[in-house]
């Protein structure tokens, strides 16, 4: 009775995540949908606190309190910039706990308790290994993710001789131990040390393969990174699911691995790379290294001030903003709003053009611009906005730079070629709005700094666009 | 065991159904509220901390726990607050309403 109960409570919950994904499909309901998902996760947890066996109350109810307050602060504390970073910690700590999961579940076994030795067959001990193994490498790797994202890490692709060797040799280690443990599974009740040290060495070989699966992937191929990452925590949450045999972990883990797979897909194709060609690394860096306003040989720039761009704005019938992470990290959403509004007033039309790679993450730009309150209806995304540019007078490009290489379709030997951009070069004018000519987080120089009807603002993206509003009120005012 | 993976396999097929209709604008929210639901890991690490058999196992189970509510609470909430400033997109400050309403229309005359 007790058994049917929570099974049908965890197929309640499983019902309201997928009811509650479904409501992520717009914009208007995707609130409710997450509060429905977690309402889903309430129901699974009472459910299992309610009618398992559980004993060791003061330990969860502390458990569950200790970590929901932090949730709680890093939750609110996050600035909207930081969302990657956010994202990927927790990716990891999910990750963390699946494994961790899997490793009581082996205490268990080993400590001999009043669970019957003889449930620990082949199959237990290769669910188990593959938990303990997709939820360390997911732990490891957004470790690593998050310092990249954040800095302290070099954004820049790290590598050194054997790396490859090592990573091979750490999944041939990995999987040689989850074969090892299934093996020794039969002898189980009188020989435990085996399988115990096993299970200890594949963590450690794990731990290490997410680090060095991630640590040579450049700062450009960061989004593809998270959703990966994102893939992997449900993936380790299914195979705990199938280690405990409980249909809710299982269930759920897969939706979220499908939605992070679906994501890292969607991410590839965007920058026209394999998912193999990522994972293999080597691509992108920091965007350090400023190399400032060195005008290649041979090439010419032309300048523009925040004044000439607010008059050419001002006489423009449609403008094109390309925001990039530049804008984010200067915090200048809200300026750019003001002067969206200020155009718009003047029945200017104005658009925004998003790259589904432009910020750290999937769909970034998008939350930064509605935390600005940029209407979303203004917000256009890559195949919509593209044949539009031809018959726009105004493209302000403000912190975005290898989105709108035109490299990417002209030079065969870059290598972005071939990764569909924004083509803001059709528009009658391109105003950039960047600090200087270096190359964007790609490493690859633009070309389009240097076309003829592109002005380059060299500025902070907020004082620029600060600029812009002022001359453009004061136009209007005179 | 057959079962489950038959159960893994249809779920597969589900989520990809759901999700790939959800738009760009909301793969942020998207992510972090998988991410959020896969912090459902919590329900095994509750069941792993209830043991009494094995102080270990309760121990690990207890971290478990810990890491695995970080991750459920924070994500929940954070992807609350993304989703809240979608939301109030759609109800509109005045001023954004009147300045679609407006611009659009002189827009087309000019």
């Amino acid at each position: 009775m007790k058994t049917a109960i929570i099974d049908l409570a965890y197929l309640l919950s499983a019902v309201l995540f997928v009811f509650g994904l479904k409501r992520m499909q717009s914009p208007v309901t995707a609130q409710r949908g997450n509060q429905l998902a977690s309402a889903g996760m309430f129901v699974a947890v009472i459910a299992t606190l309610f009618l398992y066996e559980v004993l060791s109350w003061p330990m969860i109810i502390g458990g569950v309190i200790v970590g929901g307050g932090i949730g709680v602060v890093l939750a609110r504390k996050v600035e909207m910039t930081s969302m990657p970073e956010l994202v990927a910690i927790f990716n990891g700590f999910g990750g963390l706990a699946s494994a961790l999961v899997a490793s009581a579940e082996i205490a268990q076994y080993t400590g001999g308790s009043a669970i019957e030795l003889s449930a620990f067959d082949a199959v237990a001990a290769i669910t188990i290994g593959l938990s303990v193994l997709i939820g360390t490498v997911t732990f490891s790797g957004s470790i690593v993710a998050n310092g990249k994202l954040s800095g302290w890490i070099s954004g820049n692709p790290i590598s050194f001789p054997g790396l490859r060797v090592l990573m091979a040799l750490l999944v041939l280690g990995s999987f040689g131990a989850i074969v090892y443990m299934a093996l020794e599974a039969g002898g189980f009740p009188t020989e435990v040390e085996p399988v115990l040290y096993t299970v200890m060495a594949l963590g450690a070989a794990a731990f290490f393969l997410g680090i060095v699966l991630v640590i040579p992937i450049g700062g450009a191929d960061m989004p593809v990174v998270v959703a990966l990452l994102n893939s992997y925590s449900g993936l380790a949450a299914a195979a705990t699911g199938f280690v405990l045999d409980n249909t809710a972990l299982i269930v759920s883990g897969t939706l979220v691995g499908a939605a992070g797979l679906i994501l890292t897909v969607i991410m590839c194709d965007a920058m026209n790379r394999s998912l193999a060609n990522v994972m293999l690394g080597g691509f992108g860096g920091d965007g350090g290294g400023a190399s400032g306003v060195d005008v290649p040989e041979g090439k010419s720039v032309n300048e523009t001030s925040p004044d000439d761009t607010a008059i050419l704005m001002s006489y423009a019938d449609k403008v094109v903003i390309v925001p990039g992470y530049g804008l984010a990290v200067a915090q200048a959403q809200h300026e750019v709003r003001e002067m969206a509004q200020l155009l718009e007033d003047q029945g200017i039309e104005v658009k925004y053009a998003i790259h589904p790679v432009a910020g750290r993450m999937p769909g970034h730009m998008n939350v930064l611009l509605a935390e600005a309150n940029v209407p979303y209806e203004r917000l256009y995304e890559m195949d919509d906005i593209n044949p539009e540019f031809s018959t726009t007078d105004v493209a302000l490009v403000i912190g975005a730079n290898d989105v709108v290489n035109p490299a990417a379709r002209e030079d065969e030997d870059s290598p972005i070629y071939g990764m569909p951009i924004l083509n803001v070069d059709e528009a009658e004018t391109v105003v950039v709005i960047k600090r200087s000519l270096s190359p964007g987080y790609s490493g690859v120089p633009n070309n389009l700094f240097y076309n003829d009807n592109t002005k380059m603002l060299f500025s902070d993206a907020k004082e620029a666009v600060a600029g812009i509003v002022d001359e453009v009120k004061a136009l209007k005012e005179a | 065991m057959l079962n489950n993976v038959i159960i893994f396999v249809l779920s597969a097929f589900l989520g990809t159904e759901v999700l790939s209709k959800v738009p760009q604008t909301l793969h942020t929210p998207l992510m972090s509220g998988a991410n959020a639901i896969s912090g459902i890991t919590l329900v095994g690490a509750v069941v792993a901390a209830g043991m009494t058999g094995n102080e270990w196992a309760s121990w690990i189970g207890f971290a478990a726990v810990v890491v695995a509510s970080i991750n459920v609470v924070g994500g929940f909430l954070v992807t609350d607050r993304m989703l809240q400033m979608f939301a109030r997109k759609k109800r509109g400050t005045p001023s954004d309403v009147d300045a679609s309403t407006v611009a659009t229309p002189t827009n087309g005359a000019a």
